[in-house]
């Protein structure tokens, strides 16, 4: 939307990207949290809630990584794909997108690591996920240290299957990288 | 038939074209000429839209393909293009880079678009090369791919945009070979090149473009050997050793 043609369009998702980047996750969790059901008169249950905060903030970020993604395709490949008779869309599913998905692949494995971590911070909602259980296992168990431990152990396996995986996928992306 | 008319351009206030008029006949090879900056490129990228000229028409076959309402798509698909850059798609084998616009765009059936495609291969020497990626290939064979590709539209021109600047020496003449052959097919050609030798030989009218405009056009006997203006003079002087 950054790079679309309209201006307004343009101006809004400048205003969003900005915005998300500008504030801290934990504000946005809380803003979402209590701005939401007054916005809507709905009453959302928290895991939704939680669940919109992510995504809001995540796809910020992640509009980012494909704008850049895109935009480092050589224009050459729009102008040879244009010229072949390819409509603008054509052009950008079949050409841009696969090359540009290639590019931004590292960045969205960060990107995804990154949003396993935080969805820790849902926790201050009352969600009962990972970091929220820790809290109260230490509450109950009396025990300081270990399931802090337990947990951020839950985490390293969750985002080590991940990259894992997108090892896997980048590297068969790169077949027709070999000389 | 081609016929440019009064075609300006200007990028913000530099005016790259201007006031250019000419007509390229069927099977005629035109070839341009000129120094870096006089606006040979632009020309050449207005034929198919590239660029979109500022003021002017061209008109291909009684179309006035600078009306807003043509479908730019069409056009471009019986106009080929082959770049400077040759422009492969980096993620796709050869024979796919040139089975994907008839496939995708004129519908055609893949049977039959890798049967062209394997007689385009053939054409341009690189049969065994139909599996292999763009990156594998010498600048050469990437041109000669380049030019396969844009033949697989089945277009009723062509358009080179200095196809040899971007190659090493030894590998220019493969190139030529490709474009000479065509020329000898009466396909319709507009080149842009530095290739002077080249030029008089696969040329049959050659025009000299300096600051936007068609300073001199004729034939290449005429041109190289009595060029009329002082510009061309100065010109050739600098290039023919």
């Amino acid at each position: 939307m950054r790079r679309s043609k309209i201006k307004v369009v343009r101006w809004i998702s400048i205003a969003y990207v900005e915005f998300i980047r500008g504030t801290p996750l934990l504000a946005q969790v809380y803003l979402v949290y209590v701005g939401l059901p007054m916005l809507t008169q709905l009453n959302i249950p928290d895991f939704t809630t939680g669940a919109i905060a992510l995504t809001i903030h995540a796809s910020a970020y992640i509009s980012e990584t494909m704008r850049s993604g895109i935009e480092a395709v050589p224009y050459g490949q729009s102008e040879a794909a244009r010229s072949l008779g390819m409509n603008s869309r054509r052009t950008m599913l079949d050409i841009i997108l696969p090359q540009a998905f290639k590019n931004i692949l590292p960045a969205l494995g960060n990107q995804f690591i990154g949003n396993i971590k935080d969805s820790s911070l849902v926790s201050v909602i009352g969600i009962a996920e990972l970091m929220y259980e820790t809290t109260t296992v230490r509450g109950t168990t009396a025990l300081g240290l270990e399931p802090i431990i337990v947990c951020s152990l839950i985490y390293l396996v969750l985002t080590l299957t991940l990259t894992r995986l997108l090892t896997f996928i980048e590297r068969r992306l790169k077949s027709s990288d070999h000389r | 038939m081609i016929t440019v008319k009064h075609l300006y351009k200007s990028f913000k206030s530099h005016e790259v074209l201007n006031d250019i008029n000419c007509t390229i006949h069927d099977g005629e090879v035109i070839v341009i000429i000129g120094p870096s900056g006089s606006g040979k490129s632009t020309l050449l990228r207005c034929l198919n839209l590239l660029e979109t000229p500022t003021r002017g028409s061209i008109i291909i076959d009684e179309q006035d393909i600078t009306n807003q309402k043509v479908n730019i798509d069409q056009v471009r698909e019986k106009m080929g293009m082959v770049f400077q850059q040759f422009n492969l798609f980096p993620h796709k084998t050869v024979i796919k880079n040139i089975c994907h616009a008839p496939i995708r765009v004129k519908k055609m059936k893949r049977g039959d678009a890798e049967q062209l495609g394997m007689d385009l291969l053939s054409k341009v020497g690189l049969r065994d090369k139909k599996d292999v990626y763009p990156i594998t290939l010498s600048g050469g064979q990437q041109q000669r791919i380049a030019i396969a590709r844009a033949l697989a539209m089945q277009p009723t021109a062509m358009l080179f945009d200095e196809p040899t600047s971007a190659l090493d020496p030894e590998m220019v003449s493969e190139v030529l070979a490709v474009i000479k052959d065509l020329a000898k097919e009466g396909m319709t050609m507009v080149i842009v090149t530095h290739e002077m030798g080249f030029a008089k030989e696969v040329g049959d009218r050659i025009l000299f473009m300096d600051g936007g405009q068609i300073v001199e056009e004729n034939t290449p006997e005429e041109l190289f050997h009595h060029p009329q203006h002082a510009r061309t003079q100065n010109f050739l002087s600098k290039i023919l050793h």
